[in-house]
């Protein structure tokens, strides 16, 4: 970011300095510092993450908006890109990746079947988007979307970093803040949401009265 | 042509009689095998008509009929026409049939798969586990009667969205308001999480016991994957790890498992295309060049000659960008990030250039009609073509070579390691460049000819190594093929009408089945499709290159390193939407 951009506006700085002493928030200096050095976590899940990687390449370069340090490890990741479509047998282990991410952490649905299931919603093994179970930041629409499509998304989440505030994030609020963790789902006879595991029996009852009456 | 493959050569019916009779249903070949007798005609196939090769092997479900069929698929290494034989079994639990896996050792993930999505009990498989879904999973889901969460019609177009085009959502129709289903009275607080053990004890039984006795050493199962930073996407493997070296292995898939089949038999012809192209995302052309070549056998058309070039063109472009991507990932896989890869994508954005000139996007091209192509070339764009394939690619594909072949530590890690054996990768059905690296020529262009590559001149290529090497160097071999097929292509290509039929919404399939196949850059893509004269086909099975080359994995791994076993993997060059489907 160049000074006009750091700086806040009608601050007199005198001139023989002007080049040397920016004057500007906390809230701009840490955001400017988070916006720009995203690192994703190195995760492909399907069609999408080809895509995801022609991104990385020489013709797009997502290197320009600091974000083509790809992590392998979630422990160094500020960002998951769930890249394609989300199974419910992969579902596990992307809650415990997400889970595993320190804070402060954010999730792209890239794609129409991270955001909703796309194609393949009426599979029995699809998770219809990844937003039933993670809260999902930014969601970027097309099957795959263009590399193009994916930067724009990108920027999208930076102008969403830039305008959080030190004082309010959540990861900061020691009172409130629980550490964001997601249950993990279990596999059984179908993908068990154990936070909704009373309604899961409810219902689940229910059809055996109905089909005995 | 084509439909050469579907002439008898063999009479099963005269050599077992009593055993085996010819399928006489309308539109269907090959034999109906006693279930008793399976084993004896099997080996008889094998070493008395010589079909080595056993390459499909799948499940239908003739609900109406109350009976399960398996349907396997032979050929012959030496090329040809295949052989067709089914084994037909009472549609009553427990649905069993022998496993063929003695003889044919390659139909291991087959048979689990046809397990696990018709349960079908192969007697004698050793291992048979589910593979796509989880151990615990409730039904086989490929059975007609089988119905998932988001279920609305058993066909499409769905009468509540066409013709008016009233949309609902699907979660509003499912009590739990999701994509589930529970069995009545499931109670989830009960629920014991399956610790997976069948897949542990499979392991150790298949681990080798006594590697060197010299020193005491004490194993460790490691599990890689589902996420893991090689380039493969989403496999997972348990490894047996004594010291550094792998004693056991079991691949675990299924993590993208997307119900290709499920969502493709609820389809219309036309509307499985799409759907098609996202199995092999990096070659969508020639995905759908096998579904439509099957289709066209099913409907006996004939395709318009200009887009029998446009497609040879088009299948041949997505070779060469295979190879390249290939070749950078494999470099990625051996630890020299990024900077081969990156070079093989720049390449790779100018062949997605082309695709994205003539069909509208970059990687998911839905670009074949049953009878031709949606859209013609553009003039523009075949004279961009040519600037590709007459000077670019082959002088790009000079300068990698010459940047990487000699390279000292490429060859040392490449060289002599990981060994397949011609005999090893026939008996495991592995197919493609993974073959030919082992002195095998069988190229499905040559073998079997479709399309119209009987008029082309290029040789198959081949190594005789077997090794990583051998299998790096192949693909070199195979560009250059593709770039000899490809200046023919565009200098005899013919102007003229580009589809054979008149554009459809529907179009009319004649009761019957086909196997259509074609060589994906990866092995042998084949089709399977069973159609009862109905817009959607009866039964759609695909037979993908990545998923049954995989099952040379094990055996070929055992013995070396951890840190080779990567590059295993992006040689065997498998792409998980092709392999879980
Ligand atoms: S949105 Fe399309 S391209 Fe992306 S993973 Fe889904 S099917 Fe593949």
């Amino acid at each position: 970011m160049d000074n006009e951009k750091l700086s806040l506006p009608n601050y007199n700085i005198p001139q023989d300095i002007e080049n040397v002493v920016a004057i500007t928030t906390l809230d701009r200096l840490y955001n400017w510092g988070r916006r720009s050095s995203v690192w994703p976590l190195m995760f492909g899940l399907a069609c999408c993450a080809i895509e995801m990687i022609a991104a990385q390449t020489a013709r797009y370069d997502m290197a320009r908006f600091g974000m083509e340090v790809m992590r392998p490890t979630p422990r160094q990741a500020d960002m998951m890109l769930v890249s394609g479509t989300v199974t419910k047998k992969m579902l596990p282990s992307i809650i415990r990746l997400y889970n595993q991410m320190p804070e402060p952490k954010y999730v792209v649905a890239m794609g129409a079947c991270a955001s909703s299931g796309g194609p393949f919603k009426e599979g029995y093994n699809v998770v219809a988007g990844i937003d039933k179970f993670l809260p999902v930041d930014v969601y970027i629409p097309g099957c795959p979307p263009t590399p193009q499509a994916l930067i724009a998304g990108m920027i999208k989440l930076q102008e969403k970093i830039d305008k959080e505030s030190i004082s309010k994030v959540r990861w900061y609020n020691k009172e409130k803040f629980d550490g964001n963790y997601v249950p993990m789902p279990l596999l059984g006879p179908d993908l068990i949401d154990v936070r909704r595991n009373t309604e899961i029996r409810d219902i689940a009852a229910k059809k055996t009265t109905q089909e005995s009456a | 042509m084509a439909t050469a493959t579907q002439t008898q050569t063999v009479d099963l019916a005269a050599r077992f009689p009593g055993m085996v009779s010819a399928d006489t249903r309308p539109g269907y070949t090959g034999f109906i095998v006693n279930k008793d007798n399976l084993i004896e005609v099997a080996t008889a196939v094998r070493d008395e008509f010589g079909f080595d090769l056993m390459t499909a092997v799948t499940g239908v479900d003739y609900i109406a009929e109350n009976k399960m069929e398996v349907v396997y698929h032979a050929f012959k290494t030496t090329g040809g026409a295949g052989l067709v034989f089914k084994v037909q079994v009472e549609r009553v639990d427990p649905i069993e049939v022998p496993s063929l896996i003695n003889i044919w050792p390659g139909v291991d993930f087959q048979e689990r798969e046809a397990w696990d999505l018709y349960g079908i009990k192969f007697t004698g498989h050793p291992d048979l586990r589910r593979i796509l879904m989880w151990e615990g999973f409730e039904g086989h889901p490929l059975r007609k009667d089988w119905k998932e969460p988001f279920y609305e019609e058993d066909v499409k177009p769905y009468k509540s969205r066409w013709p008016e085009g009233n949309h609902t959502y699907a979660e509003e129709k499912n009590p739990y308001r999701d994509n589930l289903n529970f069995p009545e009275g499931f109670d989830p607080e009960k629920f014991t999480v399956d610790k997976e053990e069948d897949l542990y004890l499979s392991l150790e039984r298949d681990t080798a016991k006594d590697v060197d006795g010299s020193m005491k050493t004490e194993h460790i199962v490691v599990n890689m994957g589902p996420h893991h930073p090689s380039t493969h996407g989403v496999l997972r493997v348990a490894v047996t790890l004594d010291g550094e070296t792998i004693i056991g292995l079991k691949p675990v898939m299924g993590y993208l498992h997307r119900n290709h089949d499920k969502i493709g038999e609820r389809n219309t012809y036309l509307q499985i295309i799409p759907y098609t192209d996202r199995l092999d995302y990096f070659n969508s052309m020639s995905n759908n060049f096998g579904y439509v070549t099957t289709i066209e056998k099913l409907m006996k058309i004939q395709v318009a000659e200009r887009a029998e070039y446009i497609r040879v063109i088009m299948a041949e472009l997505s070779r060469v960008q295979n190879h390249l991507i290939f070749i950078g990932m494999l470099m990625n896989d051996l630890g020299t990030m990024y900077t081969p890869s990156l070079y093989a994508f720049e390449e790779r954005e100018l062949v997605l250039d082309i695709f994205e000139a003539v069909s509208g996007t970059r990687m998911m091209c839905n670009y074949f009609r049953f009878g031709g192509v949606v859209r013609d070339i553009p003039d523009y764009v075949l004279q961009k073509i040519k600037d590709l394939v007459f000077e670019r690619l082959p002088a790009k594909t000079d300068e990698m070579e010459r940047f990487l072949n000699e390279n000292e530590v490429l060859v040392a890690r490449l060289k002599g390691i990981h060994v397949l054996n011609a005999e090893d990768a026939i008996k495991y059905s592995v197919t493609g460049p993974v073959l030919r690296a082992t002195g095998v020529p069988y190229d499905l262009r040559r073998a079997d000819p479709y399309s119209i590559y009987d008029r082309f001149d290029f040789d198959v290529a081949v190594r005789h190594n077997g090794d990583m090497m051998d299998n790096y160097l192949i693909r070199f071999d195979e560009i250059r093929q593709s770039l000899r097929i490809l200046e023919q292509a565009l200098k005899q290509i013919p102007q003229g009408p580009i589809n054979s039929q008149k554009a459809a919404y529907q179009v009319r399939v004649p009761a019957g089945e086909a196997y259509g196949r074609i060589e994906s850059p990866k092995g042998e893509l084949g089709f399977y499709v069973v159609s009862n004269g109905k817009p959607n086909p009866y039964r759609y099975h695909v037979r993908p290159a990545s998923f049954v080359n995989l099952t040379a994995v094990e055996s070929m791994c055992k013995g070396s390193k951890i840190a080779d076993f990567v590059a295993l993997l992006a040689m065997l060059d498998i792409v998980m939407g092709e392999l879980d489907r």
